[in-house]
């Protein structure tokens, strides 16, 4: 077996293991490029079975228009049930990140959304695309991450986790989130995609797009809701992470394929993160929005 | 490209953090704004007066920067022209001693740093003694903060030789002793003119090369996570090849029990398979209808696995409350949940040889032979 295929068998017993141990799992599906790794690998893990649980997207109505389709359209072919929700206080307010800053706009849709929506179905258990290698709070969860009933994570006292033997014991509204993909790389991610064949959202490779400058960033302009003071330029451009539309940077790049990417990978000189707006706040803003419930 | 999975570990402030935040730094594995906060952390909460604080690099809880400690284990991924490794960077105090034992139990090798000032501490010992428990072999300790003894090659050689002496009885194949200054860089990993009288290797070198245990495939054990059953007409076994091969029309015996049956299909999304090698992940159809269920192990029946339900074993007690003498508790053995008992009573992080009785039979394989495929079917309290 070579690095990608002992990575792949590591993720498919974390996702059978959760499974085989927890009353309401649910996948959190947030359309990137993990989150298609993912979905490839739960569907390998139980075939000839489907995927015992739903995919779950947080939405915050500011996604890429084509994320959305891409959503739907996974959903529809694997035939899995999709649940999308939207924090009914942010739709009422009218929450976005262009009056209410990132941060706000973050917390209330991202945050306080997922709480709303485990609650409401009473998920016990969450799959997530997070990896080790993502950021510094991330690198030392462990797989089988525990929550309170509050959705809480205290980095300070994580439960041992040794070999794979993982802890799944809770008490009623308490639960885990379990990160299957903890001990892959970006890299790895890419490379598998391309072994594998995974779709992934267009975005991800370079075309022509529409973009401004705001905060260092290069905003790309998905619709008419962004507020606009110049007329946005034509750049060749991709993502390397995606999110809300207004809060992601795009990156300049000629990568037009999955090989072109892992390519361009290798010579990176910036981590993922960089395109990021709201992890920019100040370091140690992920571990804050963690212990709050963030997924 | 080979992988490496090691840990860092040791007493507390020994300087483990700093090395591999220096490692990273030194083989020009940091991105460039990860270089950038760590600059700005560095002057806001760093412990050397501003200059780079490498030990930031693993540190990332907010509750570590404070403190100058850390807390849980960090993961970290890099590659070198020779190997890839993942570093689980572990904490030192006692307190957090479970987390150290998180890390070490995926390990293949370990770095255990000694402060060169302080010597063997008794912190040093018990990691020691938990990388030896855990089926660690090889070794390298590296010897810390001689930049604060002048690099003093006398030094040095006492403090390997009080840890060799302590070490001669923990089985490791090898220890590679190192003399080091993790904030310096030195020997970490180019050699330096600070220690011309050391020529062995620098601890980058010692990781590229240090051989990996590769395990002898013996007969083959299937666990069972999941009974995999979409429809009327399919009922497979979902779970993974914890060693050996695994082969098409072999005959198996489902553990614990004496029910035999034969392997019929081995199927993956990608197709069927003649044969699953150790590590994968398949599911397995059998001849007939034998009743098989989570946590059961299917073993090659010429070469069964052996099941008890009495132990004499090592435990590692990692709960504040200590372990009481008669009490029920459970363990997690593979993919099942048993109830246990234990005869002595352990203090919160000690470690003891105790028997132990479990309330319904177990199949069980040594750990010392089998390390890698004990590593996800043993016990933990
Ligand atoms: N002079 C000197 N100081 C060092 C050296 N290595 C580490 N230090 C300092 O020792 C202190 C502790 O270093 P850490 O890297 O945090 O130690 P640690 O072993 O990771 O500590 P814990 O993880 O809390 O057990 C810091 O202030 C370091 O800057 C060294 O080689 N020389
Ligand atoms: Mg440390």
């Amino acid at each position: 077996m070579d690095h990608l295929d002992r990575l792949e068998a590591d993720s498919i017993d974390i996702f059978r293991e959760a499974v085989a141990e927890s009353e309401r799992p649910v996948l959190l599906y947030s359309i990137g490029k993990d989150s298609s790794v993912l979905l490839h690998l739960a569907r390998k893990a139980f075939h000839p079975s489907k995927p015992p649980f739903p995919l779950l997207h947080v939405d915050t109505t500011w996604k890429f228009r084509e994320m959305i389709e891409f959503r739907d359209r996974t959903a529809a072919e694997l035939g899995l049930e999709l649940i999308v929700h939207r924090n009914p206080e942010c739709v009422a307010l009218g929450i976005n990140p262009f009056d209410h800053g990132s941060a706000r706009h973050t917390d209330m849709w991202k945050t306080q959304g997922l709480r709303q929506a485990l609650d409401e179905h009473r998920f016990d258990l969450a799959f997530g695309g997070a990896r080790r290698d993502e950021e510094a709070s991330r690198a030392k969860e462990r797989v089988f991450s525990f929550r309170t009933a509050q959705h809480r994570w205290d980095p300070k006292n994580q439960r041992p986790e040794l070999w794979r033997l993982y802890n799944t014991r809770v008490a009623p509204g308490e639960s885990i989130r379990v990160f299957p993909l903890s001990n892959w790389t970006e890299l790895d991610v890419w490379r598998y995609v391309e072994r594998e064949g995974i779709p992934v959202v267009p975005l991800y490779f370079a075309a022509w797009r529409p973009v401004v400058d705001r905060d260092g960033l290069l905003i790309m302009v998905d619709d008419d809701r962004m507020p606009l003071t110049e007329s946005p330029r034509h750049e060749l451009v991709r993502f390397r992470t995606l999110g809300c539309y207004p809060l992601t940077g795009a990156v300049r790049s000629e990568a037009r394929t999955v090989p072109e990417i892992v390519e361009e990978m290798r010579a990176a000189t910036t981590s993922e993160r960089q395109g990021r707006l709201i992890d920019h706040d100040q370091s140690g803003s992920m571990e804050r929005k963690k212990r709050e419930g963030y997924f | 490209m080979e992988l490496l999975r090691f840990i860092t570990c040791g007493s507390v402030d020994d300087g483990k953090s700093t090395l591999i935040g220096r490692l990273l730094y030194e083989s020009k594995l940091l991105y460039a704004d990860h270089l950038a906060a760590l600059e700005a952390d560095s002057r806001r909460v760093g412990t050397r007066g501003g200059e780079l604080d490498f030990a930031l690099l693993v540190d990332g809880l907010a509750a570590e920067r404070e403190q100058g400690i850390t807390i849980d284990v960090a993961y970290r991924f890099f590659a070198t022209e020779a190997r890839r490794f993942i570093v689980a960077d572990t904490p030192g105090h006692e307190q957090y001693t479970r987390n150290m034992v998180t890390g070490a139990s995926t390990a293949d090798a370990a770095v255990i740093l000694l402060d060169a000032r302080k010597g063997v501490l008794s912190q040093t010992r018990r990691h020691a003694r938990i990388v030896s428990l855990l089926g660690i072999r090889h070794v390298a300790l590296a010897v810390n903060k001689l930049d604060l003894l002048g690099y003093s090659r006398e030094s040095f050689e006492k403090v390997c030789f009080e840890f060799t002496e302590f070490a001669a009885d923990l089985g490791f194949a090898e220890i590679t002793c190192v003399p080091m200054s993790a904030t310096e860089g030195v020997n970490v990993v180019g050699h330096s003119e600070l220690t011309p009288w050391y020529d062995g290797k620098t601890l980058l070198q010692w990781l590229e090369t240090v051989v990996v245990d590769t395990e002898e495939n013996g007969p083959s054990r299937f666990l069972v996570q999941w009974v995999n059953r979409p429809d009327a007409t399919f009922r497979g076994f979902s779970g993974r090849v914890l060693r050996g091969t695994l082969r098409r029309g072999d005959e198996v015996r489902v553990l614990p029990g004496e029910r035999t049956s034969t392997v019929d299909r081995i199927v993956t999304m990608d197709g069927d398979l003649l044969e699953a090698p150790t590590g994968s992940s398949v599911t397995v159809v059998l001849t007939d209808d034998v009743d098989a269920s989570r946590g059961d192990v299917l073993a090659f029946a010429a070469d069964p696995a052996g099941v008890a339900d009495a132990f004499q074993a090592h435990l590692v007690w990692l709960n504040e409350n200590g372990l009481l003498p008669g009490r029920q508790y459970l363990a997690k053995i593979g993919a099942r949940t048993v109830g246990f008992t234990a005869t002595k009573a352990l203090q919160l992080n000690e470690i003891g040889v105790d028997s132990v009785h479990f309330d319904t039979p177990v199949p069980f394989e040594s750990y010392r032979t089998n390390a890698t495929s004990a590593r996800s079917w043993c016990s933990t309290g």
